[in-house]
């Protein structure tokens, strides 16, 4: 029983079959990439995952829950987080107001009128914000606008917010669209760390075949809407269907 | 029977210049992506074109008609309007009766020239700025407008009457065995919408650049991607924005005397018409606006006003709140426009 | 100190001292010299300097936060001056009662706006809050004065007659609004000094009260965790979607606030002079306070309050200039040229306020988004880049700037 269970999940929109009958089944602790060439449902998934879209039928289960029918923030709440394809900041506020809002999430839920007593006062948010700037090495940059940070930045400002929740499930979409090579393989290295150092399950959607390989420990197959294969990255890599249907263009 | 046709038809006049209106708001929303706040005062524009080209032909030189005197014994000065001095009376005089609806001829080209400075001159450079920005900018321009306009014409409506032959009431019923009576210029601005809400949807049905803009109302940058100045045809929309809500102010006057804050009135009036419609939808505009129209003339009947008194004048906001509450995209809205 | 950090407290302090040396500060001009038609200490104009002042920190923490733009912030000023009046038509001319209604009152009207209103952002949210305010207007100016339910007054206004119970009433109170036998119209001190003029009055001296402790409540919100939600929302409703906050909470209750300080305004104007219009309610009401915040500058603390009394002070000396003041101004000049001047300024002076006011809207949202406090950002930052320049060549590029606080 994984910690993220898909079953049965479809979804159309108008004439077209964006999923079709989808199952997937996350373990808990591991790195589970979902892959697939353009079309195949990958970023649709995602949506239902996350409760910004709703199959038409089929259930997504999260640590025994459904999510079905919930708000993002409900979900985010169950401990989901999401990184989006292009970073999604706030990009008027500085990196560390960035910080302390998740931290705020956290502590205190989805809404609390928290209207009188300063920011700076809450010592273990800042604290707990502080820190986690540090372990991403951005605690030079605290005071800056996050618009106006580096690309890279962006993205690693996003993770450390999405991380500083302690998520169960971190959800990332294409963590490494449009970055040049170097910037990739640091990507993949602050994850690598990141899954060292806590115990966290993470489900990532990506093109790029070199991330796909040094990071995922299950590898799910998706084309035209339909899951093909489930397997281990060494026998995708070997599998004839897949190579077929997606690798056969890039080998 | 009788009662309900007429507060029907009561309601056509309101109903087409909320209409009018809309439709022109929602063409500049779709096209340009602006909510235009001056847009009321572009309808009332119109309605002061006719009240200019009123004053200008009934401008008078004196003349002494020495054979009558007045009532101290001095020769009785006569005023002769110019017109009538080169044309003659009879032509002159038809001229003069036949104001407003000439004036619809001169509100044209001046609207549309309105609407190109407009958009030239300020909306251009709003495009990218937030939607907050571009609400103010045109807020603060229909305030310019109206004050200028009050500078000039002063705070008091000014009676735009409809020719001699047009005034007057008639009983459309009558075919039907029915007694309806109805004023004929109601009428004459019922079917007049209803000539230019035709006019506007074939242009954009028929037309190649009715085509390219319908296609831009649907995906700007995909048209914009295929080579299309697709900018200069969103001038020209602007223009055409401008004129129709023009028109609809210039036939206007005989119905309501024209005063210097009518358009903000119907602005707040056609926003509501926009939104219970649809926003970004041309239909949906239109029935709202004939629809709403309607409804606020049932609400004016003796009947309603001692049931629930002043209830004509908030009907249109409670049904629109209804309208939000129960189908928060409009009637006929599309899905995705304003769905942030 | 209060909670706050040094800058915003020397930003209070500053505020307190102006507002409570006002009528100095603003009698600069001897009485007899030509000058004293720019004088602006009278208690009426400064009343009113601090009540719009409340109204637009209150507008504020709604636009200049959320950036949720409402055309109908109106609508809370006129139900908070009726519910003070008929305070004082049912109690007594105690302003206590009459503000405490003025702000509940509002507050409840916000919670109904604002929740349908909420629904949706945007555009759409701003002609729906013209339209509520539009329709608070009809309400008032004619649905709720009728003969078997007569709430507004209608055309005339609400105002107390000697026939209302007042069931609160003693003999010896004023009959006045007052603040326990504080008669708000009355000065408790006129100075003369010299050719000066000033003129303490207890009501202004209450608004100014009231002013700091919404200004210093502000402030606190502004810094607080709430205030930074409110500013996510801003930002990224996405973003603050995904990190598992909802927004819609935290824009209504910004709402609500920046309601009940509007409905504060409305009670304070009654309460400064016991009469409530309907005109109170309408749109242009609505577009003033827009422009007076982003006039002085929307989500800063301190811009709203300057707008405001910048406002307030131009339409004061602006509606009081006739042709003959022009004349006068323009005396020095050839007779020609005089009259050519007069003729040019005569549409934007006197009744033609509303003309400069729209001008000046449409110059400060296309050139000065920012206000006048960016503005003076602006200028200081120049004349400090002119005295560094030489020895100080940053490259923005890899010293990205710094973001200024909130409060600049």
């Amino acid at each position: 029983m994984g910690i993220l269970e898909v079953k049965g999940v479809n979804k159309r929109f108008g004439g077209l079959q964006a999923l079709g009958d989808v199952n997937l089944s996350v373990a808990e602790n591991t790195v589970h990439a979902i892959i697939g060439p353009n079309g195949a449902g990958k970023s649709t998934l995602l949506n239902c995952l996350v409760g910004k879209l709703i199959p038409d039928t089929g259930s997504v289960m999260f640590d025994g829950q459904s999510v079905l029918g919930r708000t993002p923030y409900e979900i985010n709440q169950m401990g989901i987080s999401r990184v989006f394809q292009t970073p999604e900041i706030f990009g008027d506020l500085t990196v560390f107001e960035n910080m302390v809002i998740p931290a705020f999430a956290k502590r205190d839920g989805s809404f609390r009128m928290h209207a009188f007593e300063s920011v700076a006062s809450e010592k273990d948010i800042v604290a707990h914000a502080e820190e986690m700037l540090t372990e991403v090495n951005m605690q030079d940059k605290i005071h800056m606008h996050a618009a106006s940070l580096s690309r890279g930045d962006k993205r690693r400002l996003e993770m450390a917010m999405c991380l500083l929740q302690e998520p169960r499930l971190l959800l990332l979409d294409e963590p490494t669209a449009g970055m040049a090579r170097a910037d990739t393989n640091n990507t993949i290295d602050l994850l690598k760390e990141i899954k060292e150092k806590r115990d966290i399950t993470i489900a990532i959607i990506e093109h790029d075949m070199h991330v796909v390989f040094s990071l995922a420990d299950r590898i799910t197959v998706l084309a035209q809407g339909t899951p093909l294969v489930e397997d281990s990255p060494e026998k995708i890599r070997g599998n004839p269907k897949v190579r077929e249907a997606y690798l056969g263009e890039a080998a | 029977m009788d009662a309900i046709l007429l507060q029907i038809l009561n309601g056509l006049d309101k109903g087409s210049a909320y209409a009018l209106i809309a439709l022109g708001l929602t063409l500049i929303f779709g096209t340009l992506g602006v909510v235009n706040f001056a847009h009321g005062a572009l309808f009332m524009l119109g309605a002061f074109c006719a009240v200019t080209l009123q004053r200008l032909l009934s401008l008078s030189y004196e003349t002494i008609d020495e054979t009558k005197t007045d009532f101290l014994g001095n020769p009785l000065k006569v005023k002769t309007p110019y017109v009538e001095g080169w044309f003659g009376p009879e032509v002159g005089g038809a001229i003069i009766d036949w104001a407003v609806p000439l004036s619809v001829i001169i509100a044209i080209p001046i609207m549309v020239g309105i609407g190109y400075a407009m958009e030239r001159g300020l909306i251009k450079h709003f495009y990218k700025r937030p939607h907050a920005d571009q609400i103010l900018v045109t807020f603060g321009l229909a305030i310019v407008l109206q004050e200028i306009v009050k500078y000039f014409f002063g705070a008091n409506p000014i009676q735009t009457p409809p020719p001699d032959a047009l005034l007057g009431v008639v009983n459309i019923g009558a075919a039907f065995g029915l007694e309806i009576a109805y004023p004929i210029w109601r009428m004459v601005y019922f079917l007049f919408s209803v000539a230019i809400i035709g006019g506007v949807f074939s242009f954009l049905q028929f037309t190649t650049f009715g085509m390219v803009v319908r296609a831009g109302m649907a995906d700007r940058e995909t048209v914009g991607l295929l080579g299309i100045d697709i900018d200069k045809r969103f001038t020209t929309m602007f223009g055409l924005a401008a004129a129709v809500a023009g028109l609809a102010g210039v036939m206007y006057g005989p119905i309501n005397p024209p005063n210097y804050h009518m358009g903000m009135d119907f602005l707040v009036l056609s926003f509501v018409v926009v939104v219970v419609g649809g926003m970004g939808s041309l239909p949906g505009a239109v029935l709202a606006g004939f629809m709403l129209g309607i409804l606020e003339s049932f609400a004016s009947t003796t009947w309603a006003t001692t049931t629930i008194p002043g209830i004509n004048q908030i009907i249109i906001y409670l049904v629109a709140i209804i309208v939000l509450l129960t189908r928060p995209r409009g009637l006929m809205g599309r899905k995705g426009v304003m769905e942030d | 100190m209060l909670g706050l950090n040094k800058k915003d407290m020397t930003l209070l302090i500053v505020v307190a001292i102006l507002t409570l040396l006002a009528p100095f500060i603003l009698n600069p001009f001897p009485v007899d010299s030509g000058m004293a038609q720019f004088n602006a200490g009278y208690p009426d104009l400064m009343q009113r300097f601090v009540i719009f002042g409340i109204l637009a920190i209150g507008f504020n923490i709604l636009f200049g936060l959320t950036g949720y733009l409402s055309f109908g912030h109106a609508a809370f000023l006129g139900v908070g001056s009726y519910a003070a009046v008929w305070m004082f038509k049912l109690l007594s001319y105690n302003v206590v009662p009459a503000i405490l209604f003025s702000v509940i009152l509002a507050g409840l009207f916000s919670v109904l706006i604002g929740y349908v209103s909420l629904r949706r952002s945007g555009i759409y949210f701003s002609i729906l809050t013209l339209a509520f305010a539009q329709m608070s207007f009809a309400l008032a100016y004619s649905v709720l004065s009728n003969p078997k339910f007569n709430l507004t007054n209608g055309e005339t206004g609400l105002q107390v007659y000697a026939d209302d119970p007042q069931i609160l009433h003693r003999d010896g109170l004023p009959d006045v609004p007052h603040l326990f036998g504080w008669a708000m119209r009355d000065n408790f001190l006129e100075l003369k000094l010299g050719g000066w003029e000033f003129t303490f009055n207890n009501g202004y001296y209450l608004c100014a009260a009231i002013l700091l402790v919404v200004f210093y409540l502000s402030i606190r919100l502004f810094r607080s965790p709430f205030g930074l939600m409110l500013r996510a929302v801003k930002s990224n409703q996405q973003r603050l979607n995904y990190t598992g906050l909802n927004p819609k909470p935290y824009t209504l209750a910004a709402f609500i606030i920046s309601g009940m300080y509007a409905g504060l305004a409305g009670g304070l104007l009654a309460s400064m002079d016991p009469l409530a219009g309907a005109e109170r309610m309408q749109w242009t009401a609505s577009g003033e306070i827009v422009l007076m915040t982003i006039l002085g500058g929307a989500g800063t603390l301190i811009g709203p309050v300057l707008g405001a009394g910048f406002i307030k002070y131009f339409e004061n000396i602006f509606s009081k200039i006739n042709d003959n003041v022009l004349h006068q101004w323009f005396s020095f000049m050839p007779d020609g040229m005089e009259d050519f001047l007069v003729f040019i300024v005569h549409p934007f002076v006197g009744k033609g306020w509303h003309l400069t006011l729209g001008i000046l809207f449409m110059l400060v949202v296309t050139f000065l988004p920012g206000g006048l406090v960016e503005g003076g950002q602006r200028l200081g930052r120049l004349v400090r880049s002119r005295g560094k320049k030489p020895e100080d060549p940053k490259d923005p590029e890899h010293h990205p700037k710094e973001t200024p606080h909130v409060a600049e």
